[in-house]
């Protein structure tokens, strides 16, 4: 019953001293929602780790934005991992991966971690199990670690609880003032990211995104760099703005209060994704089927029978770590 | 429903720019509840890394005339990651086909079936 755990356990060691393969079998792990043997999180302070996140609509260029920075980063960093999610579809829940093809230079470099990660069903942009692939890569030695994101609209913003610095990626000809005053996507950049600024468009897109920042206080302007990524044209400049961000978050204590944050958050989602499971094992029970008849019944109200049964749910029997394997594992 | 949780490594060996063919098989997969990571026109360590760093379940070659690149392809995912089951699609000679076959490579000639296709991932990958 342990030896799942066991192995997992050897395997995290593996990873942890450098073994890749054991590092990406534990991603699996983590995908498949099994649970890890503790990974210290008290890194909130430790200003050498670094996350980017890189977010924006579909076809931004974002897969080669990252691939064309990643190369720039390389120059002051010894390695770089990259997190690169596309959706499942809802349908079939399987997924096309396609983020590799657009980094096909970094293939077989040492020093780069590429993976692909399908949203398997989660909402906002990222997969539920980006946050902890990207604990696990920081403690296996990836300090900096760059996650792109889903082709985003407006809302999917989990990036800001996952990243340090999010890097909000559009193009020339992109919307118009209305969109770029609507909440979302503008008002979580660290950095606005103008690619194909080689086409049409560029300085109305820029007039657009300078209209949205200029109501901000001058210390909280985000840079707006332009870019062309096919030509790595922009990327010195946009890894400059990133270790600027990088500096001055560190400097005001706003990197640390963010990482504090995305532990509540995590913690939170934890929680709610444990307690699910919980609810579903009680929902098989016939204490929830009795209380379904009495619904029907009416002799019940839904939120008496909710205050009955909440603390039934909470007390039931904690899961063993063998069951935490989602049932389409066998 | 359909969910496989299985991950496929997609890659091209040959150097023609037909993209058609894996793109159908992969969108085929895909419907079939797979993942499928495609990484393009391949050599054969970019193969090997791409099928360790995402820790698939299953490795498919498409091949374009030349069976070389495929054939050190499967030298090399056999050798590196033991019990690795690799399926091959595309224009593959007769003679190719049975040297990939004694390899214990599954080989789907042009005129194969999509159904055909992804039954062999679903059996290659242990859920059929």
């Amino acid at each position: 019953m342990t030896s799942s755990t066991d192995t997992l356990t050897d395997m995290l060691a593996r990873a942890h001293a450098g073994d890749r393969r054991a590092l990406a079998r534990v991603i699996s792990a983590i995908e498949r929602g099994e649970r890890l043997p503790g990974i210290p999180l008290g890194d909130a302070e430790d200003a050498a780790k670094l996350c980017v996140g890189i977010t924006g609509a579909p076809g931004a260029g974002k897969s080669t934005l990252v691939s064309a920075l990643t190369d720039e980063l390389l120059k002051t960093s010894p390695s770089a991992a990259v997190l690169a999610v596309d959706p499942s579809s809802p349908i079939s829940r399987g997924a096309l991966l396609g983020d590799r093809v657009r980094m096909h230079r970094h293939a077989t470099r040492p020093e780069v971690f590429i993976r692909s990660m399908a949203t398997r069903s989660h909402h906002g942009g990222l997969a539920g199990a980006t946050q902890a692939s990207r604990r696990l890569l920081q403690y296996c030695a990836w300090p900096l670690v760059l996650i792109e994101t889903v082709g985003v609209g407006q809302v999917e913003l989990d990036i800001v609880n996952t990243a340090d610095i999010a890097v909000v990626v559009l193009n020339p000809g992109w919307g118009d003032e209305i969109q770029a005053n609507k909440a979302g996507l503008m008002e979580i950049a660290d950095i606005f990211v103008i690619n194909k600024a080689d086409r049409p468009g560029l300085e109305s897109t820029r007039r657009d995104i300078d209209a949205v920042i200029m109501t901000r206080p001058e210390s909280q302007r985000p840079p707006v760099i332009e870019t062309v990524a096919t030509e790595g044209v922009g990327m010195e400049s946009l890894a400059q703005a990133i270790t600027e961000v990088h500096q001055s978050l560190t400097g005001t204590g706003e990197l640390a209060r963010r990482r504090y944050a995305q532990l509540g958050m995590e913690l939170s989602q934890q929680m709610s994704r444990r307690f699910s499971q919980q609810l579903e094992r009680y929902a098989d029970c016939p204490a929830f089927a009795a209380a379904v008849a009495q619904l029907a019944a009416g002799s019940v109200s839904i939120e008496a029978a909710i205050d009955e049964m909440l603390p039934q749910v909470v007390n039931s029997v904690s899961p063993s770590q063998d069951e935490s394997v989602p049932s389409g594992e066998q | 429903m359909a969910d496989t949780g299985k991950r496929i490594l997609m890659a091209k060996t040959g150097l023609d720019g037909h993209w058609r063919g894996p793109t159908i098989v992969a969108t085929a997969l895909r419907d079939a509840g797979f993942e499928v990571i495609m990484i393009g026109m391949a050599r054969s360590d970019e193969v090997l890394q791409a099928a360790i760093d995402e820790d698939v379940d299953l490795v498919g070659l498409n091949i374009g005339g030349h069976i070389d690149v495929a054939l050190r392809a499967v030298e090399l995912v056999q050798t590196e990651c033991e019990g690795m089951p690799i399926f091959c699609g595309g224009v593959v000679p007769p003679h190719a086909k049975r040297r990939l076959e004694a390899l214990g490579v599954e080989v789907f000639p042009p005129g194969s079936q999509l159904p055909d296709i992804v039954d062999s991932a679903r059996r290659l990958t242990g859920i059929a």
